[in-house]
């Protein structure tokens, strides 16, 4: 099962510290907000966990690429 | 009169000659009275609930039952509303019912005339929901800058009391009145004491909602539509629609159109005949479906399609709240969608960067492409941007900007290019001739 990077939108505030750790998976918009890579290979798990950490407000984290299935809204 | 259910009786109505995919409904006695329906003139209409020798309805028959009848939200996204019940009703502490009246949609008025003219059919929706998941309250959300209608709820409530038919209580609440505040993460976040924003999901409120309990957050035209299902049954309701469009749906139209107004479709009826009963006027070009979150269309493109999600889905299309708009001509379509773009800028949660910074940097695109003062080559920024802020926000308040926006410049393609050679359309220089498209301003306050 391979591993994704997932962001909270609502807590990131662009600090930008996990493009400079990570700039294979994570590149910055014009704002300064991060677009993430679909998934991490393995060989770059270790540097996707050294960011994660380095988040100074803990929007970023690694979740399994599975889970993804039920965030459509229902209203 | 208490037509049993499942009989096929229907409600009471001295439904006249009517225009293609016309159905009363939910509309009934609407254009007779112009006052909110009694409690009497509810039961003449409805007849009674269908009560069990306990009092209350049974549980699982009732969710059952709506769900037979093919039941989708009303409110936008079209998800099954019997499977979410059995979603709530299904997990082990006790829930709670929010009916949704916020209607933040500007273009959309279906849902205030819904809670203005049969407030009972709403009530009983919402008694016979939280009955059914096992709520022993239920709330309904409305915008604090309409104290009107909470007027009109209050008395029906008050009225219900009176005749001692008040089974579980019902709050009302007033909520800032902001774009995203209708979203149901929104509204349980704002019932927890927060504010009206969207939160992250999950979880999704029917896992945990007000105060942490499983949340059923339903729009009230669907609640409405549930208070019918219980009265006569899935067979009935499906007598009107398409399989996959049971039932009717409110809609709201307005533009280039004779009579204005909120209309009750049949499911699956085509846009050309929603148009027609509006009495659209013959030279329209373009039509915006589904709202400020919606798409543009040529109108050929759409005429003969059903106004559905199933039928619109082709073409990238959703009704959304049942709102249709047609340009009327010599209005620039460009010029609608830049203060379409403006609004829902302005209308951003501002919780989100892709959202709080990119939606202005499109809207200054869009105004700079529909004022034909291009600074640069705002389409190719836009095309661009439109793929970096779309699907990176909590909620879909970008996406739903996005999709707009992309689908001015797709259908006003001829428009822009002229626009972008400094030869914009008459009806954008000057004083633009503005369609009827209200913008509302921001309101600023979240709690």
């Amino acid at each position: 099962m391979s591993l994704k990077l997932e962001i909270n939108p609502i807590a990131c505030e662009a600090h930008g510290l996990c493009a400079d750790l990570l700039p294979e998976l994570i590149q910055l918009d014009e704002w300064g907000y991060p677009i993430l890579a679909d998934s991490i290979p393995i060989d770059l798990e270790a540097h996707a966990r050294r960011a994660v950490a380095a988040c100074p407000t803990l929007a970023l984290r690694i979740t399994r690429a599975k889970a993804h299935h039920e965030n459509r809204k229902a209203s | 009169m208490t037509a049993a259910p499942g009989s096929g009786a229907g409600p009471r109505s001295r439904d006249g000659g009517q225009a293609a995919g016309l159905v009363q409904r939910l509309t009934v006695g609407w254009h007779e009275s112009g006052h909110p329906a009694t409690l009497r003139e509810h039961a003449h209409r409805y007849g009674d609930l269908p009560r069990r020798p306990s009092g209350r309805t049974s549980v699982h028959d009732l969710i059952d039952q709506v769900t037979a009848a093919g039941l989708t939200g009303r409110g936008g996204a079209g998800f099954p509303t019997g499977v979410k019940m059995q979603a709530v009703a299904a997990r082990r502490r006790s829930a709670v019912v929010v009916a949704n009246g916020m209607e933040s949609e500007p273009a959309s008025e279906k849902d205030q005339a819904l809670l203005a003219r049969a407030p009972h059919l709403v009530l009983d929706g919402m008694v016979l929901a939280a009955e059914a998941v096992g709520a022993e309250v239920a709330s309904l959300c409305l915008p604090r800058s309409r104290n009107w209608l909470t007027s009109i709820v209050q008395l029906a409530i008050k009225e219900r009391e009176n005749a001692g038919l008040a089974s579980i209580p019902i709050e009302v609440h007033e909520l800032p009145h902001q774009y995203v505040s209708s979203e149901e993460t929104s509204l349980v976040h704002w019932l927890n004491g927060g504010e009206a924003r969207p939160t992250m999901t999950p979880p999704r409120p029917f896992e945990r909602g007000v105060r942490k309990r499983p949340t059923l957050v339903d729009n009230v035209e669907t609640l409405a539509n549930i208070a019918l299902i219980a009265r006569y049954g899935p067979d009935w309701f499906r007598q009107a629609g398409t399989p996959d469009a049971p039932g009717t749906m409110l809609t709201t139209v307005s533009g280039a159109v004779a009579e204005p107004g909120i209309y009750e479709i049949a499911g699956g009826t085509r846009i050309g005949d929603l148009l027609m009963a509006a009495r659209a006027d013959a030279d329209i070009e373009a039509v915006l479906i589904g709202g400020y979150f919606g798409t543009w269309h040529p109108i050929e493109a759409v005429a003969s399609l059903p106004f559905t999600n199933a039928g619109l889905g082709r073409v990238g299309s959703s009704p959304g709240a049942g709102v249709l708009f047609a340009l009327p001509k010599g209005s620039c379509g460009l010029v609608e969608a830049a203060s379409i773009l403006g609004f829902l800028a302005d209308e951003s949660a501002q919780q989100c960067g892709p959202c709080q910074f990119g939606l202005p940097a499109i809207a200054e695109d869009l105004s700079q492409l529909a004022t034909a003062r291009p600074d640069g080559n705002p389409l190719d920024r836009m095309q661009r941007r439109f793929g970096v802020i779309s699907g990176r926000g909590a909620c879909r308040h970008p996406d739903g900007a996005v999709r707009m926006a992309a689908s001015a410049l797709s259908t006003f393609a001829d428009d822009a290019h002229a626009h972008i050679q400094g030869r914009p359309c008459p009806g954008a220089v000057g004083h633009p001739n503005r369609a009827a498209l209200p913008v509302p301003r921001a309101e600023g306050e979240w709690r």
